[in-house]
């Protein structure tokens, strides 16, 4: 874990400054969006502190997605039925009403199917994080390409900058975009399944990475599909269910049978992890 | 396109890599072939003119003819190289340029490695309209006309791709062969319909491209196209970069995703009807040009743009240069050549990315 070391050792004075003034983290209210008709996000309210990981849960086709990608400003919400519309706030800031680059130095989104078939290397990939930074006529900058060096080390991937995207394993591949998003240098950062389609070491690796930023500042609000996981790794869930939240608090008051087993239609049974403190889950189908 | 785990690849990068440190070099290098191109293939021809004669003709023209001390080439010879072979010349480089940098703005934004103005039928809009205005009489709509066509093509070419569904790069290279089909049996059949005689000749070099006839006229068209239309799009690195990994990802770069689609499409088809109304639809340069810079140099757009207009240019003056003198005193119109080397390329392209079709 040499890399952790490293990673915390290094100062971020972005992300830092933004983290003092942002005692409350992100806070987003009444988040409606649908699609013909139909409605897959209805009244969503959700906060994440800065500071700590929290976590989006909830089954398939909740809208997990769906509320990172309105949080993120990349699809518009609904306009509500009646009283006030979606509103969107980080650090006191209007998030939706942010102009576009300026938001992109704000908030990363790590989507969860980002792909290329062009031959880019890992390190101009990174450096793709560095647009809303810089002027779109100008090329990197000698600061640019620190930053995303320092990125890559951050997640433990600097051995990769010269390889090619398309070559790197799953697990490389989203340690790489997750290095983009930190070359953003973003103050909260929306992850989609960081873990889905990743071994057990990686999917430890990338919940690892997002402890350090939480430790920094950050504010990190990750859709995980894996409830174990996120019992171990969470500071906080939102559990959505039917593109609305059906529980919202500490891990330990949310991940608890009551609440679990109507959402997913199977038997909870919660322990306690001996030395963590957490709880641990085991499923059995319901009935 | 999966995200799948795909077993761990060899480092077999050290190409890319070292692409990157000669980076410095294309761009001069590229001037410097592009010149030479230009300077070399306006001597080659049937008529019996020493490399001197034409360089001395050119010289003269240019008003560097006194300083240097040279006499002024015969009325005959001279009007060859500067009424018929220098235009012929700068045409084929500006449309080959334009035509590149068309392909790699069209391959960026559609996220689609075939896309290019003839395969996704913008080509073949554009003659079908510079061929009804020429039809009607009215030669100064020409430019217009082509833009309109091409736009048109563009316009039913994606919406065709989208009305079946996810518009895939596959579905979108379908459409595009149904639009540019279409185009071009509507072309031929306006000109049959019109045209007395010969009107195979012209046919073809509506369809299959053709600077023959190019004259100043066509030079300043095309040339000033590229230099505006072109500069512009050529200065869209970072934007086109940010397209990478897709819209979602463009969009949280803080791209105007869908403005920006549009604007350079637009865009693309604006240049693609100023270099068709003079060349007719010439196909495979927009294709094979980024791909084979791509090869070279990597994906970054702010070298592949400049790149790869500079590499056009010169791979249309040599491809022209092949069509007027391998069968001298016979001509074949350009778009044979270029097809000739481009089909095996794109059959090529399409064996290597059929994971992704």
């Amino acid at each position: 874990m040499t890399t952790e070391a490293r990673a915390e050792a290094r100062t971020d004075a972005p992300a830092r400054v933004a983290a003092e003034g942002a005692t409350d983290g992100l806070s987003a209210a009444r988040v409606s969006w649908s699609a013909s008709g139909r409605l897959i996000l209805d009244g969503v309210d959700v906060t994440a502190p800065a500071g700590a990981v929290t976590g989006l849960l909830g089954p398939n086709g909740s809208g997990k997605s769906t509320l990172l990608r309105v949080l993120a400003g990349v699809q518009a919400p609904s306009e509500g039925g009646s009283g006030p519309g979606a509103r969107v706030a980080f650090a006191g800031a209007d998030l939706l009403a942010l102009p576009r680059r300026r938001r992109a130095r704000t908030l990363a989104l790590v989507e969860q199917e980002a792909s290329t078939d062009l031959p880019v290397t890992v390190l101009d990939a990174v450096l793709l994080g560095r647009i809303p930074h810089r002027s779109l006529l100008a090329g990197d900058s000698a600061g640019d390409r620190a930053a995303a060096r320092r990125a890559l080390d951050a997640v433990g991937a600097a051995h990769l900058a010269d390889r090619e995207v398309t070559t790197l394993s799953g697990g490389e591949r989203q340690r790489v975009h997750m290095a983009r998003a930190l070359a953003q240098e973003p103050a909260l950062i929306l992850l989609d399944e960081p873990t889905n389609h990743l071994d057990i070491a990686a999917q430890l690796d990338a919940l690892r990475i997002l402890r350090v930023l939480a430790d920094r500042g950050v504010t990190v609000l990750a859709a995980l599909h894996d409830l174990q996981l996120a019992a171990q790794h969470c500071d906080h869930v939102v559990l959505l269910s039917g593109g609305r939240v059906v529980a919202a608090g500490d891990v330990r008051d949310v991940l608890v049978p009551h609440v679990l087993d109507p959402v997913y239609g199977v038997r909870t049974e919660v322990l306690i992890h001996p030395r963590t403190g957490r709880p641990v889950l085991t499923f059995e189908p319901a009935g | 396109m999966t995200t799948t785990a795909r077993p761990v690849g060899p480092p077999a990068t050290t190409a890319a890599t070292t692409g990157r440190r000669g980076a410095a070099w294309w761009l001069p290098a590229s001037v410097v072939v592009l010149v030479a191109t230009v300077l070399v293939t306006v001597t080659v021809g049937p008529a019996d003119l020493s490399v001197a004669d034409v360089w001395r003709s050119i010289a003269t023209h240019v008003g560097l003819g006194g300083a240097l001390g040279l006499e002024p080439l015969d009325a005959l010879p001279d009007g060859m190289v500067w009424e018929l072979r220098l235009p012929r010349v700068l045409t084929a480089a500006a449309v080959g340029a334009g035509l590149a940098v068309c392909g790699v703005v069209m391959q960026s934004l559609t996220r689609n490695p075939l896309a290019d103005p003839y395969l996704l039928g913008l080509s073949s809009g554009a003659s079908l309209g510079a061929v009804l205005v020429l039809v009607a009489g009215l030669t100064v709509l020409l430019p217009v006309a082509a833009f309109g066509g091409a736009v048109a093509a563009l316009a039913t070419a994606l919406g065709l791709a989208g009305a079946i569904g996810t518009i895939t790069p596959t579905r979108t290279v379908l459409a595009g062969l149904a639009v540019s089909q279409l185009a071009a049996a509507a072309t031929s059949f306006v000109i049959f319909w019109s045209a007395t005689g010969d009107s195979y000749r012209e046919i073809l070099s509506w369809l299959m491209g053709s600077v023959a006839g190019a004259t100043w006229t066509s030079v300043a068209i095309t040339g000033v196209a590229v230099l505006v239309l072109g500069t512009l799009l050529a200065s869209t690195g970072s934007i086109l970069d940010a397209f990478t990994f897709g819209d979602t990802a463009a969009a949280t770069l803080g791209v105007p995703v869908a403005r920006v689609r549009w604007l350079l499409l637009v865009g693309v088809a604006l240049l693609t009807g100023a270099l068709v109304s003079q060349s007719g639809s010439i196909g495979f340069v927009g294709l094979i040009l980024p791909h084979a810079v791509r090869l070279l140099t990597g994906a970054r757009h702010r070298l592949l743009l400049p790149l790869s207009a500079l590499c056009g240019a010169s791979f249309l003056v040599w491809a022209d240069t092949l069509a007027r003198t391998v069968f001298a005193p016979r001509e074949v119109p350009v778009g044979i050549v270029t097809a000739a080397i481009g089909a095996p390329v794109f059959a090529l392209l399409l064996w290597r990315g059929r994971r992704i079709a």
